[in-house]
């Protein structure tokens, strides 16, 4: 097989992701974590661009880190109007708590996906050929037309509840 | 060792604990929105994941991941819109403090 995965790219990658995901979460400060989430995406971005999905990695990088971020940021600014020193702070009560069952949780499940039998094995993988875009698309308005359409109405709800919601509906 | 699933699992699930233990210690509705948005990238790296180690060549686990992209981008955009809501009725984003119903 000649597409193997290169380590030490998958390791940087998946390095960069955990330590920005681990600042979101340390972060004193609600507009640093914010900005961690980018370097966060941009990381699975380019985990999904080595597994051969290249269409999902600028999606990714488009919504997510793009939209979804800038979005937070303004809702952030538009919500303080005092320093944003300190405003990310931990409930101390809850740290051991929440680290173990969190702790707990991933060692479970590392311990299955270790010793798991019925996950597919590398040895046999047949690439893709080719960009995925042409395949998706076929998929998207062929097979999963009806989903496609449900996701359409869902984001037209969606931006009319959000602006019922920001605004009042009762309000001129 | 050459990566097969199990890595991608195993970064997966760190990612998912990570974004479990911040909506846990955390108190402000932001924040939590943001861990969200990690246990939901963690879930769409599975699927592309089980998408690429598959023995046959098959786009659905990553139009799967299309569609939750979809979805999540439509939750962020309510749930901002309802912290703001909150954020105007009650003055604060903190959840502790938002304890008392009608107003």
């Amino acid at each position: 097989m000649n597409n193997d995965l290169n380590p030490a790219l998958f390791y940087f990658l998946a390095a960069v992701m955990l330590l920005s995901a681990l600042a979101i979460v340390y972060c004193r400060n609600l507009v640093y974590s914010a900005l961690f989430m980018v370097v966060c995406f941009l990381s699975i971005a380019g985990l999904y661009a080595m597994i051969s999905a290249d269409f999902l990695a600028a999606v990714q990088i488009m919504v997510y880190a793009g939209t979804i971020v800038i979005l937070i940021v303004l809702c952030i600014m538009i919500t303080r109007r005092t320093t944003m020193e300190r405003t990310n702070m931990p409930e101390k009560k809850y740290i051991l708590r929440a680290s173990v069952l969190a702790g707990l949780l991933f060692f479970l499940l590392a311990y299955i996906f270790v010793n798991s039998e019925v996950l597919p094995t590398t040895n046999n993988i047949i690439a893709l050929s080719g960009d995925t875009v042409s395949g998706l698309a076929d998929l998207l308005l062929g097979h999963y037309m009806l989903a496609f359409e449900i996701a359409a109405v869902l984001l037209l709800a969606a931006m009319i509840g959000a602006v019922v919601l920001a605004k009042g509906a009762d309000e001129k | 060792m050459t990566i097969g699933i199990t890595h991608f699992l195993i970064i997966s699930a760190a990612l998912f604990c990570i974004g479990l233990y911040g909506i846990l210690i955390k108190r402000n509705l932001f924040s939590i929105l943001m861990c969200i948005e990690l246990m939901l990238n963690a879930v769409n790296i599975n699927l592309v994941a089980f998408n690429h180690f598959l023995p046959t060549p098959n786009l659905s686990g990553q139009l799967m991941v299309l569609f939750s992209i979809t979805v999540a981008a439509a939750e962020v955009a309510v749930g901002l819109a309802l912290i703001f809501r909150v954020y105007r009725d009650f003055q604060t984003v903190n959840i502790d403090k938002l304890n008392s119903m009608k107003g």
